[in-house]
């Protein structure tokens, strides 16, 4: 048993443990956390596969934007726990049915089609990086542009979403700063000026 | 050497774990949207084991195209779940059904 079969067996079992940890924990927070240490274990098995630059991206993008947003979420919310799971072992008997169903017919084809015994190639040559930039920017270079609209569309979506009016903050009308005139703001009275001149020293008896 | 197969099985173990808790955590929206990047990441795993046991870059970037709509669609689903809040004041599944589908 070499070294990466070793690794492969620790980390695959980090990566089911935490996952079962993610959709059995009772705490919303604690399940984001496995989850963050399923995504690392994930990358792991990712760098063993000799694709380290999808390994990095999953580490930055997942655990440090999309769990990060997760945590957020989760801590800002008021929820009731109790509510929520109610029912929850009611439904394990048809889960476990249905999952070990799925495993076992993904399993199955893969026996029949003699899927486990592949062999895998040698280590590919060169920086993973630098063939996986020159595949997508030039035959991927389309798709590329249309996940940078995407992207977009999710910002925007997003803020869309979340953004509101409250009735009692203060805010900028432009259209109406534009509009006003001098004369609205400012008023010029015209009065006689006074006639009485005091002389110095006068007024200070 | 690990055989191309073990990954592919880790990926299918993965998949039917995030198919339990979606089945068992059908009344909490923040862990059913946590099952679902579950099932993106065994879905992902079996596209970089291929991808690396045909010696086919396209594998990876079909996995780098799922993370950036997977990021997109995590982000739109936390927008609607907290405006979902702001509105019931619950994400329970069972105050959803004011459309009566």
């Amino acid at each position: 048993m070499d070294l990466p079969l070793i690794l492969f067996w620790f980390y695959g079992s980090v990566l089911l443990a935490s996952a079962l940890a993610v959709v059995l924990v009772r705490n919303p927070v604690h399940a984001a956390l496995f989850l963050v240490l399923s995504f690392f274990s994930a990358a792991a098995l990712w760098i063993l596969l000799y694709a380290e630059f999808l390994a990095l991206t999953l580490v930055l993008v997942y655990v440090g934007a999309v769990m990060v947003l997760f945590l957020f979420v989760v801590m800002m919310l008021d929820i009731n726990l109790e509510r929520l799971r109610e029912g929850f072992w009611r439904s394990l008997p048809l889960a476990l049915l249905v999952g070990v169903l799925m495993a076992a017919e993904m399993v199955a084809a893969l026996v029949t089609r003699g899927g486990l015994a592949g062999a895998m190639p040698p280590a590919p040559s060169g920086s993973n990086t630098r063939a996986l930039g020159s595949v997508i920017y030039t035959d991927y270079v389309f798709p590329f542009e249309i996940a940078a609209v995407i992207l977009l569309v999710a910002i925007v979506a997003a803020i869309a979403l979340t953004l509101r009016q409250r009735k009692e903050t203060k805010y900028q009308d432009p259209g109406r700063q534009l509009a006003v005139h001098a004369g609205d703001r400012l008023k010029i009275v015209k009065m006689a000026p006074e006639t009485t001149v005091r002389r110095a020293g006068e007024g200070a008896e | 050497m690990i055989p191309l197969g073990h990954f592919l099985v880790l990926g299918a173990l993965l998949f039917a774990i995030s198919v339990i808790g979606i089945f068992m955590n059908r009344k909490n929206l923040i862990v059913l949207l946590m099952a679902i990047e579950l099932m993106l990441l065994a879905v992902n795993m079996n596209f970089i084991a291929f991808s690396h046991a045909r010696g086919d870059l396209s594998g990876q970037v079909f996995v780098f195209f799922i993370l950036t709509v997977a990021a997109a669609e995590s982000a739109i689903g936390l927008a609607i779940l907290v405006a979902l809040f702001r509105n019931l004041r619950s994400i329970h599944v069972d105050d959803l059904g004011s459309l009566k589908g």
